[in-house]
């Protein structure tokens, strides 16, 4: 899918590379996440789909390829550069400032812009992703679900253009799924392009207009989510490893 | 030509214990993630251990290198890794470091007790003798060539068998390849029926025997005229540089490093001496292993570090409000005031030195505490910081203090900009080999400071005294130490001190929110440089001056380990080790040599204890829960909901 007419896509890969010695990763990715919805990437376990955010970040040198940024080539910007160009993630192993209180942990956030934010802006935030109460609590003894609520929270912090969501569900109830669920919709609604990785494939079908399927570090497949539940080199990806059982 | 040979055999023969001291901390780094920073300091007891046995108990030689490497060694290691690193499998990089700076001072302390009257020479003789003491030997390649010691030969016979056995056994044996696993991934390991903790101690007890085997080869050659502790542990600092060429990982190219180690420190001894100044050229031997150490951290691509343990945090640290930290400031000059009034001398003098060292100790706070970052070179810039006193304006102006303050600082940066990219483990190794070159290239080069003197530094000139009692000079601290308390607070409660907490928390997330780390290092690098000193302003002004037995390194460690083990994260806790190392050395003047080394009796029941609780004591909560501590340092206890990741094998 190419850039639409209005410019460039919010977040573009472009046939992306990585090799670990004589593994390949990832071998020449594209895809692209567009400004005001969800987009899924899903795949079996090992597919690549965590290393695919770490070139996104920066946090992993791809041997070759691309990424931009709302037009703008950030492939060799450093992690940091990438964050104040709009680029936000939370991470699947939990990466929480573990010594600071979830309002802290947004506060950093909200002061890396330098701009001065007043002091109940990190409280907002963890209010609207649905653990305001949790604000003074530190974060490591907070339930995993909860403490990625706060992850998300910061992500938001930068006011992010482009969002990376590496399985956000994982550790949430029913009820937290579909209140996360509703908000990831209305982020999207707020023109921020939002990728999600998750191993929930029925959920990601449910919430993205456009889906991308990663396997042995290749796309095999990328359209609306009617088009990837009928496409049989998906079927054939998940039902040849068995569907995942974690 | 026959010198060139000669120089080539020197490098050869130091370069194979080198590599057998480099390798032995491969073997335990791998299988345990623990870098063992006690490695040469193993070696250190073995050689004396070697002196002992043979020379003064007159058992044979060969019995005597069997007991040691084959029961000695591993005995003490089993003990260790039961003692000190069985708890902290997976803990941070700066925790596990610490506690192997621990196991270093507590072996130098051993060694102190056992081995240290002076009255005694504790002289190693040579391997394969004739009767009358000459050392066997052959000679090659006629007139021009070179004599081999047999005990050189042998030196170098030993160690490539046993390198090649040891890479054998990784690669192919069993034990070998779960012992490679383990460090990767305790549980795997664990569901794959391996028990991790037997592996580690396999880890462990590998290191230590090839740590013997390096010093009971090394003694005959290093110890003619007599071993001595320091001399030895140092030895690891060639292990330190070699394993870096190895990247922590590959035995060959540690061994590479290592032969290539010994020969340039031995050409240069050769070759340089007469084209360089006189005082560096007398402590050339120390200086090129280390920088070497240096030049490898810093060009040697970084290795993939034994990944960071997330064991949950069970308390964290809460943060001092103003009026706390005022109330602290003011009860810490008022207690000294009064003290300063009713004390004898040696009191004052150990308060006031101890109050310099707690500046040090709050620099450490910063640093270590909030940011993560290991600094093994604090009283390095302590020692910066007293210098430029000391050469500036008579030694005891407000200037002097300023441009000290100033210089150190950007000494600091200047050590920060280079070492930016290294993390963790390399961070505190590039610190440690900084400390270490300062040491020798500077303080204790006699045409910087003339040997066995002092630089004189004044005390800090007052308004309407004509000199600075030693009461007032504890005052002056005491108001500087509060001061500095002050300000270490105010950066934690401010937005940058948040900052210097999450770079340290998660380095990944720090990036993603738009923050530059590297900005923030150089910044909190400089700024505790700074600190520290201004610590040894006072440092030295209380004792008219500074010299190189002020700032050897080992000083830097221990004032580390004390400030760790009472709370890294807590201003009491800097004070409380700047006291603790400033007093335990008068304290064991006072008692009977049984204990003469109290420093490393009390360093080896802190790390203890501090294996087990990482906070220090300050951190433990039956104790904050008791007491109110000064600057509202305590605890607030998290229950760990977090799931844990203990040794799968703990349980």
């Amino acid at each position: 899918m190419p850039p639409d007419a209005e410019g460039a896509a919010a977040l573009a890969v472009e046939h992306v590379t990585v090799r670990f010695g004589g593994v390949v990763a990832l071998s020449g990715v594209s895809l692209f996440a567009e400004a005001g919805v969800v987009t899924g990437l899903i795949g079996p376990n090992g597919a690549g789909k965590t290393t695919l955010f770490n070139v996104i970040t920066g946090l992993q040198r791809p041997s070759s390829g691309s990424v931009s940024l709302g037009g703008t080539d950030v492939t060799r910007a450093r992690t940091y550069r990438r964050a104040r160009l709009g680029m936000a993630r939370t991470f699947q192993r939990l990466e929480l400032f573990s010594t600071l209180s979830a309002a802290d942990n947004v506060r950093v956030g909200l002061e890396a812009g330098e701009r001065s934010a007043p002091p109940s802006a990190a409280f907002d935030l963890l209010e609207r992703v649905g653990v305001g109460e949790e604000a003074a609590a530190p974060v490591s003894s907070l339930p995993t679900g909860s403490a990625r609520l706060v992850e998300l929270a910061r992500a938001l912090s930068t006011d992010p253009k482009v969002l990376l969501l590496d399985e956000p569900f994982s550790g949430l109830d029913e009820e937290e799924s579909a209140t996360l669920g509703r908000l990831l919709t209305s982020l999207a609604g707020e023109g921020r392009a939002i990728l999600l990785v998750e191993h929930d494939t029925d959920l990601v079908l449910q919430l993205c207009s456009t889906v991308h399927v990663l396997d042995f570090g290749e796309v095999i497949a990328s359209g609306a989510p009617d088009a990837i539940r009928k496409n049989p080199a998906v079927q054939d990806a998940y039902l040849g490893h068995g569907k995942d059982a974690e | 030509m026959s010198v060139f040979l000669s120089f080539t055999v020197l490098g050869i023969v130091f370069g194979a214990v080198y590599g057998l001291l480099a390798i032995g901390l491969v073997v335990t780094y791998n299988t345990t993630g623990v870098f063992n920073f006690a490695q040469g300091a193993v070696g250190m007891v073995a050689a004396f251990s070697y002196w002992e046995l043979w020379q003064n108990e007159h058992w044979p030689f060969l019995l005597a290198i069997v007991f040691i490497v084959f029961v000695e060694a591993p005995l003490l290691a089993l003990i260790v890794e039961f003692v000190l690193f069985r708890r902290i499998h997976g803990a941070t990089v700066e925790r596990s470091l610490m506690v192997s700076l621990g196991l270093l001072v507590i072996l130098l302390g051993v060694a102190t007790i056992f081995w240290s009257s002076p009255d005694i020479i504790r002289a190693v003789p040579p391997y394969f003798t004739q009767s009358n003491g000459t050392v066997l030997s052959v000679h090659l390649f006629g007139s021009n060539g070179v004599t081999l010691q047999y005990q050189q030969i042998m030196i170098v016979i030993v160690t490539a068998v046993v390198g090649v056995a040891l890479g054998l056994f990784l690669r192919r044996a069993r034990l070998g390849v779960a012992m490679r696993a383990v460090v990767d991934d305790p549980e795997l390991v664990a569901l794959a029926g391996a028990k991790p903790y037997r592996l580690s101690q396999m880890g462990w007890v590998l290191g230590f025997m090839l740590a013997a085997l390096a010093g009971v080869l090394i003694a005959p050659l290093v110890g003619q005229t007599g071993l001595t502790s320091v001399q030895l542990t140092l030895l690891a600092l060639n292990g330190f540089a070699a394993a870096v060429v190895g990247r922590l990982r590959s035995l060959p190219m540690t061994f590479v490093g290592a032969l290539i180690l010994g020969l340039v420190t031995y050409y240069a001894q050769g070759y340089l001496p007469g084209h360089i100044n006189a005082g560096l050229a007398a402590v050339l031997v120390e200086v090129i292993p280390v920088v070497f150490l240096f030049v490898a951290l810093l060009v040697i691509p970084a290795a993939r570090l034994a990944p960071a343990g997330r064991l949950a945090v069970r308390a964290v640290p809460r943060v001092a409000s103003v009026r706390q930290s005022m109330a602290g400031a003011a009860l810490l000059i008022a207690v000294m005031v009064v003290l300063a009034a009713i004390v004898g001398a040696t009191a004052l003098s150990t308060l006031s030195q101890g109050l310099a060292l707690g500046i040090v100790g709050l620099s450490l706070v910063l640093l270590v505490g909030f940011a993560g970052q290991v600094s093994l070179c604090q009283l390095t810039f302590m020692g910066i910081g007293a210098f430029t006193m000391g050469k500036t304006l008579g030694g005891d102006s407000w200037w002097g203090l300023l441009l000290a303050v100033a210089v150190s600082g950007a000494v600091g940066a200047l050590v920060a900009l280079p070492t930016l990219r290294l993390r963790g483990l390399y961070l505190a190794l590039a610190t440690f080999a900084f400390g270490a070159v300062m040491y020798s290239a500077f303080f204790d080069n006699s045409s910087v400071i003339s040997d066995g003197t002092s630089i004189g530094v004044g005390r800090l000139r007052l308004p309407f005294m004509s000199s600075v009692s030693n009461q007032a000079e504890l005052i002056e601290v005491a108001v500087a130490a509060a001061l500095c308390a002050l300000l270490v607070g105010l950066v934690r409660r401010s937005a940058y001190g948040r900052r210097l907490v999450a770079m340290s928390d998660s380095p990944a997330a720090f990036a993603m929110v738009g923050l530059n780390a590297v900005r923030t290092k150089v910044i909190v690098f400089s700024l505790s440089a700074a600190m520290a000193g201004l610590g040894g302003v006072f440092y030295a002004g209380q004792q008219g001056g500074i010299g190189a037995t002020d700032v050897q390194y080992i000083g830097s460690l221990t004032l580390l380990l004390f400030v760790a083990i009472w709370g890294i994260r807590t201003l009491t806790g800097a004070l409380l080790g700047g006291m603790t190392a400033a007093a335990l050395p008068v304290l064991q003047t006072h008692l009977p040599t049984s204990l003469a080394d109290l420093i490393g009796l009390a360093a080896g029941i802190g790390i203890v204890l501090l294996a087990r609780h990482p906070e220090g004591v300050l951190g433990m909560t039956w104790l904050t829960n008791r007491v109110r501590l000064p600057f509202g340092d305590a605890q607030n206890r998290v229950e760990p909901i977090a799931v844990e990741r203990e040794v799968a094998s703990a349980a």
